[in-house]
């Protein structure tokens, strides 16, 4: 299309406005993106980042401003036209098939008729060119995370965007993943693309963007050059307070091990899924101990064996507070004074559509709580524990009681891991605390695990996020194919070293792997 | 400029719409109906009455209404339980027949037992015949997996047959001229009566049923674990609820429940066995269910609606001399409008003016057509 170069930005959106009945998720943004520059949108969740950037890919239309592409005045009435005009946009939560080859997937994405060869050769080509190594005839189902996200940002440079919208793509990436990515960004800012780049963690933006601009509660609060700026003065910005840093220092000598897992062994179950081969771990009370792990390696499977809600095949391979728990159930192992927070929040840890008191039910109806009496649920004591929990864990709703899936991710995550800290555990294990969290809740749940544990309990932490992982770990194992590392005193074991047990170095043989999946 | 209707998620369900939904859904069928009935040449407003008022402008149809409403609440209270626990048990039929004719083995294999202790026990074996019946699609699924929407329709065309077989063999009243049909029940076999004899006992059990379903699934844990199961079986599994329980559970209360339906009509008007006992009320009381929101008190409400379609229907065939299968088209419209409209209950529909310059229209057009086959199902779903 014939454009003339407005002041040499690619995508101005000028004073957009979005308001969903009284409530304005932008209140007059301003943004603009330079060709070949990485942008970051930083913000809190409910900032107003996911609005404003459905508007630039047309999937949500602007209340009032208008958006200018090459310095003419457009509107993009839906992505179709958007990725007409070159914007390509990698959403959080995937939209690929299971079921479907990798090339099978990118080519429903694909407008007018196709030839599944050629675009096989085509994937090829374009993901080695950029460092996405992407094997077409694989199934979807097969792959992790990580790889998945690769077929979604291959579907997206198939298009030549001049401009790549990420919303939180290291989210579910290890640190060898995210710096691949970073490559693969950077390269594609170098062609003269633009990538707007939405993140919750500081430091990678500071690594790689060029300019970010910081929304909070739906504005522009600042612009800025990140690399200038410390991690610290970002989420100052994001937050507009200090985010208090987490203390996780050691006050004594450990306990004894609360939660053993004794060469636990588990076939997969689902087709695709990752069997646990001989695991052993002891968690300490007084400790937290952090398993860390590319996703899809089995961090699922170990928290549904621990949790009960697969059983494992002898009594022995688990045992809580001294019970031989392996055949147990879930209610059994709560009755224990264990807790559970696993990692997906709706429709796992907590049903969207209930409300918080009914959601309090959920994990407590049997640990002694009084909420159940001879099977009739006590309406009163719920909606008071479900209140007790939202005021000491700083859970913020629009209305009393509102109903789970109406929260945002950091809210709701706070809520889930303060249903279980409420009860005050004597073991707790919890996959994935802080995943798709803000930096202020963030903040507050790791704070809270690390004063459990402080406070006699033993803490098994399951995570991606090395950060997390670093800052409030006592002891690390690492989760690779389904096998665990040994565990490692956290002072004694750098990232390095991490991240190699996480790629599947060291194993049987002792010789480091290739990356399977490439 | 272009007008695009809207589907807007909303953040959380909408109360309003949740009583909204319904009332609008019947309205909708009435003013599709009226076109019908229009289209027909018949005076729309004329036969909407016929229809719909006309039944209840009598007592003699009133109490038909509460006959053919009886079942429907007793079967839509179950199934709307079923259905919330997201198992979709459409065999209620079949377990209506099951429950009439285990109930009725008292009456046609020992006639003469004449006692007051006869009709608990025809109700009883009636209830465990359904639940016998309905077990058998939940031990399918919980051991195979196996889907229970095709294992419990077949099992009614399994019953029917199995009725049709009954009744033209072993059961079939020897002094009854070869007619398909078992003897008469006498009256210690048949339940008490209300008013003018066709009203009987089971209208009593339907309101109990009503009431005991509906605090059941409100304020009970078992009833949660039907409602977590519905909404998300994974917490279900995290909450330390057995699905498997759960799935018995619903079809043992739901089959009982049509069991109770089926023996109330033999045993109470119909008074025999004979090859069709039942118009179709297992059917019908799904859309009892959806119509009652999927909530036992609902079904109440949906029973009787549902109860002047069957009216209507015989009534326009009477009066109008169209065919009483209009009551079937009236029910397939309520069912498909009610389905449409629970859609309001998450989302709001808005109407969108697309300003856009002419030139730039052109453009979106062209590539619409192309557009129209990727996958914006994530975008838009976020």
């Amino acid at each position: 299309m014939e454009t003339t170069d407005g002041d040499g930005y690619l995508l101005q959106a000028e004073d957009i406005v979005k308001r969903f009945g009284d409530f304005t998720a932008n209140g007059s943004v301003t943004l603009s993106l330079r060709a070949g520059e990485i942008h970051a949108l930083l913000g809190e969740n409910g900032a107003g980042k996911s609005t404003l950037v459905k508007i630039l890919y047309g999937a949500l239309q602007p209340t009032a401003g208008r958006l200018r592409w090459r310095g003419e005045t457009i509107t993009v009435p839906d992505p179709g036209a958007a990725r007409q005009l070159g914007i390509a946009m990698v959403f959080q939560h995937f939209s690929l098939f299971d079921a479907l080859t990798v090339v099978e997937n990118i080519a429903l994405a694909v407008p007018g008729p196709f030839d599944l060869r050629s675009l096989a050769e085509r994937v090829e080509r374009i993901s080695a060119e950029y460092g996405l190594p992407l094997e077409p005839t694989a199934l979807v189902a097969d792959l992790p995370v990580g790889v998945r996200q690769r077929i979604e940002v291959v579907r997206c440079l198939l298009q030549e965007p001049r401009l790549l919208i990420m919303d939180e793509p290291t989210a579910v990436l290890t640190p060898q993943e995210a710096q691949q990515l970073f490559v693969t960004l950077k390269r594609l800012a170098e062609e003269g693309r633009a990538v707007l780049y939405i993140s919750h963690r500081l430091e990678e933006v500071r690594e790689l963007c060029h300019r970010a601009t910081i929304l909070r509660q739906g504005r522009v609060v600042a612009e800025v050059d990140p690399g200038s700026e410390t991690a610290a003065s970002l989420a100052r910005l994001m937050v507009g307070a200090d985010v208090h840093s987490v203390n996780a220092e050691t006050p004594g000598p450990a306990g004894p091990a609360t939660l053993t897992i004794a060469g636990l062994s588990l076939a997969a179950v689902k087709p695709f899924g990752v069997s646990l081969r001989d695991i052993s771990l002891e968690v300490r009370s007084g400790e937290v101990t952090a398993v860390a792990g590319v996703a899809g390696n089995g961090q699922a499977e170990l928290f549904e064996a621990l949790s009960g809600e697969r059983l494992a095949p002898t009594p022995q391979s688990i045992v809580i507070a001294g019970q031989p728990c392996g055949t147990r159930d879930i209610t059994e192992r709560r009755r224990l004074g264990a807790a559970f927070v696993p990692e997906e929040r709706l429709g796992h840890s907590a049903v969207p559509g209930f409300r918080l008191s009914e959601n309090v039910l959920l994990t407590r109806h049997a640990s002694g709580d009084d909420l159940v009496n001879t099977g009739f649920i006590n309406g009163s004591r719920t909606r008071a524990l479900a209140a007790r929990v939202a005021k000491r864990f700083d859970v913020r709703f629009s209305r009393r009681d509102q109903e789970a899936g109406a929260l945002s991710g950091g809210n709701l995550q706070k809520f889930v891991v303060g249903r279980e800290l409420d009860r005050n555990p004597r073991v707790l294990v919890i996959n994935q605390p802080t995943w798709g969290v803000d930096a202020g809740a963030a903040a507050l749940i790791r704070q809270a695990l690390v004063d459990r544990a402080r406070d006699g309990a033993a803490v098994l932490v399951i995570s991606q996020d090395l950060d997390e992982i670093f800052q409030i770990a006592d002891r690390i194992a690492v989760i690779s194919r389904g096998a665990l590392s040994d565990t490692f005193p956290a002072d004694a074991i750098d990232r390095e070293r991490v991240g190699m047990l996480m790629a599947g170095a060291l194993e049987t043989d002792g010789t480091p792997q290739q990356d399977v999946w490439a | 400029m272009g007008v695009r209707l809207v589907l807007e998620k909303r953040p959380e369900r909408s109360r309003a719409m949740q009583v909204a939904s319904p009332l609008l859904a019947v309205a909708l069928t009435v003013l599709f109906g009226s076109i019908l009935f229009a289209a027909r040449g018949f005076d729309p407003l004329h036969a909407n009455y016929v229809y719909f008022i006309g039944p209840l402008t009598t007592l003699w149809s009133v109490e038909e209404l509460i006959v053919k409403a009886t079942p429907l609440v007793l079967i839509g209270a179950g199934l709307a339980i079923c259905f919330r626990a997201d198992l979709w048990n459409i065999g209620a039929e079949g377990q209506l027949i099951a429950g009439a004719l285990a109930g009725a083995s008292i009456p046609i294999l020992a006639p003469h037992w004449d006692s007051a202790l006869a009709i608990p026990a025809m109700l009883l074996l009636g209830m465990l015949g359904g639940m016998a019946w309905a077990a058998v699609p939940a031990l399918l699924r919980n051991r195979f997996g196996a889907n229970e929407i095709l294992t419990s329709l077949m099992l009614v065309y399994v019953a029917q047959y199995l009725l049709d077989w009954l009744v033209r063999g072993p059961w079939r009243d020897p002094q009854g001229f070869n007619f398909p049909k078992s003897i008469g029940f006498n009256d210690w076999h048949l339940l008490t009566t209300f008013g003018d004899g066709r009203v009987h006992l089971g209208a009593v059990f339907a309101v109990i049923a009503v009431i005991v379903l509906a605090v059941f699934m409100s304020r009970t844990l078992l009833g949660f674990e039907i409602k977590v199961r519905g909404e998300a079986p994974r917490a279900g599994g995290f909450g330390g609820f057995s699905q498997a329980g759960t799935t018995w559970l619903c079809f043992g209360i739901s089959g009982a429940l049509a069991g109770l339906a089926g023996i109330c009509e033999v045993a109470g008007p119909v008074g025999q066995l004979q090859p069709t006992i039942s118009p179709g009320y297992g059917f019908t009381a799904i859309i009892v269910a959806f119509l009652g929101r999927l909530n036992p008190l609902g079904a109440l409400l949906g029973g009787l609606v549902l109860a002047i379609c069957y009216l209507g229907g015989e009534a326009a065939q009477v009066e109008l001399s169209i065919s009483e299968k209009t009551a079937q088209v009236f029910q397939g419209m309520l069912l498909f409008f009610i389905l449409t409209c629970d859609t309001l209950i998450r989302c709001r529909v808005r109407l969108e003016w697309a300003t856009r310059n002419p030139s730039r229209q052109r453009q979106f057009i062209g590539l619409e057509g192309g557009a129209s086959r990727t996958a914006d199902a994530g975008g838009a779903a976020q």
